[in-house]
């Protein structure tokens, strides 16, 4: 089998750039993603969306289609609704479409896999009605679909951005409820005259904070012991907020507390992984072209690291030159200028990482709550496996079966490794993440016994 | 409840929850053509049979799995609509039948 130059999973801003760039470069280039069109989910829908909607959205969500048809003319071959399930050591990679497998060989790999929500454990936050603000989100973008009465919990720009954009799409939410905790806001000011230097950012944050106060929706701070009511499913949202108690009652409560980087690719590959004391995350550890400690692998979006859409995309384009720079092409005059770039755009996280910290209630749930949803675990079950002597969470897996679901630990991987550490006393980076096996996303068997060898380049685009 | 923003321009797609007729907005997927009829429940769990519905909509979190024309595990936000396809709520483990 011949292998291509550079294999990207994943068709965000980051996996499109780095095809585009890869591939206006002369290199071989095969783009593997799991939606039917490219975008990710920061451009969800992108290519399809009617006007007005996009309108609606924002000028940021708009800027993806450029991208998006950058990458449609360029030479990359592009595969979607490809499921990637494994990545062997040789950088072979199989992956299941239209009900049958295939593989493919690369000699370096991009994976830009993006974010996912962070876990958020909390009392009701299992019960039909409660999603995280990224799904009504997708909702909006994708679909033209907006609620009547949704409350937002939680913390993080993508909370006040999704308000916005509700509020626009005339279907504001019935209510936000804050829960940073005030301490944020002196800690997130030391870090204020680094985020000067990205301004834009900063006047944005506050133009939606000023529409979303003029829209009248009632935004409460500072809000603690959170929990979701309801039967079987959600009814209400109930949480103190500077002494007083409330209770809202809604059919809808999207939760946020900032997004992680999706590690099942990165961890599945062996790659090694730091604990980010100010982003509460694991991240791939890369060198200063995204390059992971496994030799020819490479990370970039917010899969390296949080840091949103346009560093996303300068972070696939280094990746890119530099794969052409290892290939034989002098790429360093042009590298070094998107890496100029890329710290200008990243001036603000150190900002928003602190302002928006996720709160302690979900790093550290109480007992009752599950924190594993497909296998059904509490937060104490976990503690006491911990007091029994596990020692981290491979160990609690065997114990408890948390992670063991079909969401194989992409749901609870945080949030079991964090209240480890917190029982031990010990950093998150000591404990470690589940281990990582194939398949990637569980598959039917015809899936596999379909497998063929041979690569499919011929397939339509 | 979820509603359109603007009614969908390009024809229907009809299939089936649980024997009730559901008409889809071309491109929607299984869970947004669901949640947009005001569906909530689209399964049970297999440990303690409560309800769940979709969680994140992207692919990541296994909630939104349902049985499509007969296949059960089918992550509902990950399939397109199909024309007549039959959907039904996955309810618990899965058994094997044993005669």
């Amino acid at each position: 089998m011949n292998a291509c130059d550079l294999a990207i999973i994943g068709a965000g801003p980051a996996g499109m750039a780095a095809a585009t760039e890869a591939a206006n470069a002369g290199l071989s280039v095969i783009l593997l993603d799991e939606q039917p069109a490219p975008g990710g989910q920061i451009y969800r829908g992108i290519e399809t969306v009617p006007e007005e909607r996009r309108k609606l959205l924002g000028p940021d969500y708009g800027k993806g289609l450029s991208i998006a048809q950058a990458f449609r003319a360029s030479n990359a071959t592009y595969i979607p609704e490809a499921t990637v399930w494994n990545i062997n050591p040789d950088l072979s990679i199989d992956y299941s479409r239209n009900g049958g497998s295939s593989q493919i060989s690369t000699r370096h790999l991009l994976i830009a896999t993006g974010a996912v929500e962070r876990p958020t454990p909390m009392p009701g936050w299992t019960l039909p009605g409660v999603t995280t603000a990224g799904a009504l989100q997708i909702l909006l973008k994708a679909h033209g679909g907006v609620g009547d009465d949704v409350v937002l919990v939680g913390s993080g720009p993508l909370l006040y951005l999704l308000a916005q954009q509700m509020i626009e799409a005339g279907g504001p939410p019935k209510a936000i409820i804050e829960t940073i905790d005030r301490s944020h806001y002196l800690k997130a000011a030391r870090h204020l005259p680094r985020a000067l230097s990205a301004l834009s950012y900063l006047r944005k944050g506050m133009a939606m904070m000023r529409q979303i106060r003029r829209a009248g929706v009632p935004h409460y701070t500072g809000a603690r012991d959170i929990r979701i009511e309801g039967a079987q499913r959600a009814e209400a949202v109930c949480f103190s907020a500077h002494g007083r108690a409330h209770r809202i009652e809604t059919t809808s409560v999207a939760l946020h507390q900032g997004v992680v980087p999706n590690q099942q690719a990165t961890r599945l590959l062996g790659c090694d992984h730091v604990w980010s004391e100010s982003q509460r995350c694991f991240i791939p550890k890369l060198d200063a072209f995204f390059e992971s400690s496994v030799e020819n692998v490479f990370v970039a979006g917010d899969g390296a690291g949080i840091a949103g859409a346009n560093s996303a995309e300068i972070r696939g384009r280094i990746v890119a030159l530099r794969v052409a720079q290892k290939l034989g092409d002098d790429k360093g005059t042009q590298i070094r200028a998107l890496q100029k770039k890329l710290s200008r755009d990243e001036a603000i996280r150190p900002f928003l990482e602190t302002l928006y910290a996720p709160s302690d209630e979900v790093m550290v749930p109480h007992d009752d709550v599950l924190v594993c949803r497909c296998e059904e675990v509490t937060a104490g079950a976990i503690r006491e496996a911990v007091d029994l002597g596990a020692p981290g969470p491979n160990q609690i897996k065997s114990f408890l079966r948390s992670g063991m679901g079909p969401c194989q630990g992409r749901m609870c991987g945080l949030a079991v490794s964090s209240i480890i550490a917190e029982r031990r006393k010990e950093n998150p980076q000591s404990i470690g993440y589940y281990r990582l096996r194939p398949p990637l996303k569980p598959l039917l068997l015809s899936e596999l016994a379909q497998l063929e060898r041979e690569p499919t380049r011929d397939e339509p685009l | 409840m979820f509603k359109r923003i603007n009614a969908p321009k390009n024809g229907k797609v009809s299939f089936t929850f649980e024997g009730r007729s559901i008409d889809a907005a071309p491109g929607d997927t299984v869970a947004s053509a669901l949640m947009l009829a005001g569906e909530t429940h689209f399964r049970d769990t297999p440990v303690s049979q409560s309800q769940r519905g979709p969680f994140c909509l992207m692919g990541v979190c296994f909630e939104c799995l349902v049985e499509i024309d007969g296949v059960p595990n089918r992550q509902a936000c990950m399939v397109a609509v199909r024309e007549g396809m039959s959907v039904r709520r996955q309810k618990g483990a899965i058994g094997v039948e044993i005669e």
